[in-house]
């Protein structure tokens, strides 16, 4: 028996997935959301007894293949991000949106910052600045990812 | 607990990932988990690709016939006395007592339209290892060297292009033979020629070819043109960049590369050159 509402949060995670692997034109690749980082916040905070920090290291394995980057890099934030969300899910919870999104917004910066770091040791240079970018187009996104993701979780009674 | 747990397997498979490659296997099995989402994103791409070619209008195909087969001739031509040079390379080759490697192998792959991580050059091709695809098979496509296969699923593989920062390759001038190490430059879309000396003969405008030592590549295939040369006095080497013949940014299809006496038997295109004689 499928618990109730599992398959509205695995079906978000494959858009986010999906919008993840979308090819954008050269400039906008840069500015590409974290589209499972910030979906995993999104259930981290609204339903933490279902998706934590497993999840997130799942989901972050299988990020590292689709994107091919060194297996590990993903699933070593994104359980990061979910393990804070976690710790702050009865805080940010309460917040207004717009404060969310500060929270999302530092969580995304960490999420990169381990990316940089993980590349960093590989030896890999990185343009500064743009790795960055994705914080910023993921806070701006927040606000409706936030809604569309409440109203999924009302319609399909996640709990 | 959990976390801790969880970060330290993420850094024990980065570790073992980065420094032994054998987690080629739990790879592939994780590639072929999310193949279906790739081809999720790349099936609309293929349906516009698919509706432009169904939709063409009669006139739009016998021009685009017509101007093909104009083509074909001119290559024809060249292919002609390409073939005799070839012949006549061998020849010499022979009088010379080395081994000539003639006839490699092509076959084409898609591109899939499926975007990578953006801080390293791949793609992603819709050959695997069911086509004979390998670790370390050269990527060409009709101007010059692409890059090469560096993970092999049974469906699908991902390749490195040459402007990765991870990818050194080596070359050699058309010109007067210097050869070199061509290492990619990551954002730049150009490469860069690595420990050249200031004094080396080094131009604007030179080819750069394959020089086919390392193994990997096959030699003479064009690589790139030099576009910039800046010897400073202050420093020990010259730096030398070279923008890629290859269009890598925007191909759809490109060749899969198996030198002369390995590869698949049954192949979609073989080359004009002779059965590859022996070795």
């Amino acid at each position: 028996m499928v618990p109730r509402g599992l398959l509205a949060i695995a079906t978000s995670f494959v858009v986010a997935f999906l919008l993840t692997a979308l090819p954008l034109p050269q400039w906008a690749e840069p500015w590409r959301p974290a589209w499972v980082t910030l979906v995993l916040i999104y259930w981290c905070l609204a339903v933490p007894h279902r998706v934590g920090v497993l999840v997130g290291w799942t989901l972050g394995l299988l990020l590292d293949a689709m994107t091919g980057t060194l297996l590990g890099q993903h699933a070593l934030s994104l359980s990061l991000v979910a393990f804070l969300s976690l710790r702050l899910h009865l805080r940010v919870r309460v917040l207004p949106v717009w404060q969310q999104g500060l929270t999302v917004f530092l969580l995304v910066v960490l999420d990169r910052a381990l990316s940089l770091w993980v590349t960093g040791i590989q030896g890999m240079p990185t343009q500064a600045l743009s790795i960055w970018a994705p914080a910023v187009t993921s806070t701006l996104l927040w606000p409706w990812l936030f809604v569309v993701l409440r109203d999924v979780r009302r319609r399909y009674q996640v709990s | 607990m959990r976390l801790v747990a969880c970060v330290l397997a993420a850094v024990a498979l980065m570790t073992v990932d980065h420094r032994f490659h054998h987690l080629e296997d739990l790879r592939t099995t994780l590639s072929l988990g999310v193949l279906p989402l790739q081809l999720l994103v790349h099936a609309p791409f293929r349906a516009a690709h698919w509706a432009s070619e169904e939709l063409m209008t009669r006139t739009s195909l016998i021009e685009e016939n017509e101007r093909l087969r104009e083509d074909r001739l001119l290559i024809e031509a060249r292919l002609g006395r390409l073939a005799d040079l070839e012949a006549e390379n061998r020849r010499l080759r022979e009088l010379l007592d080395s081994a000539s490697r003639v006839g490699e192998r092509v076959l084409i792959a898609e591109v899939m339209a499926v975007d990578m991580d953006p801080f390293s050059r791949k793609i992603l091709l819709n050959k695997g290892s069911r086509d004979g695809a390998f670790l370390g098979q050269p990527v060409i496509d009709a101007s010059g060297v692409m890059g090469q296969v560096v993970h092999v699923s049974p469906f699908s593989c991902t390749a490195l292009l040459i402007t990765d920062p991870n990818h050194a390759l080596p070359v050699q001038f058309t010109r007067n033979g210097l050869r070199a190490i061509a290492i990619g430059r990551g954002g730049s879309n150009s490469l860069e020629l690595a420990h050249l000396p200031t004094n080396a003969d080094a131009r604007v405008g030179d080819i750069i070819v394959t020089s086919g030592l390392g193994g990997r590549f096959p030699s003479g295939y064009p690589v790139g043109r030099v576009s910039q040369v800046r010897t400073d006095t202050g420093r020990p080497f010259a730096e030398v960049t070279v923008d890629p013949a290859a269009n890598l940014e925007r191909n759809r299809e490109v060749l899969l590369v198996w030198a002369a006496g390995q590869g698949p038997s049954d192949l979609a295109a073989s080359p004009p050159a002779p059965a590859p004689d022996g070795r």
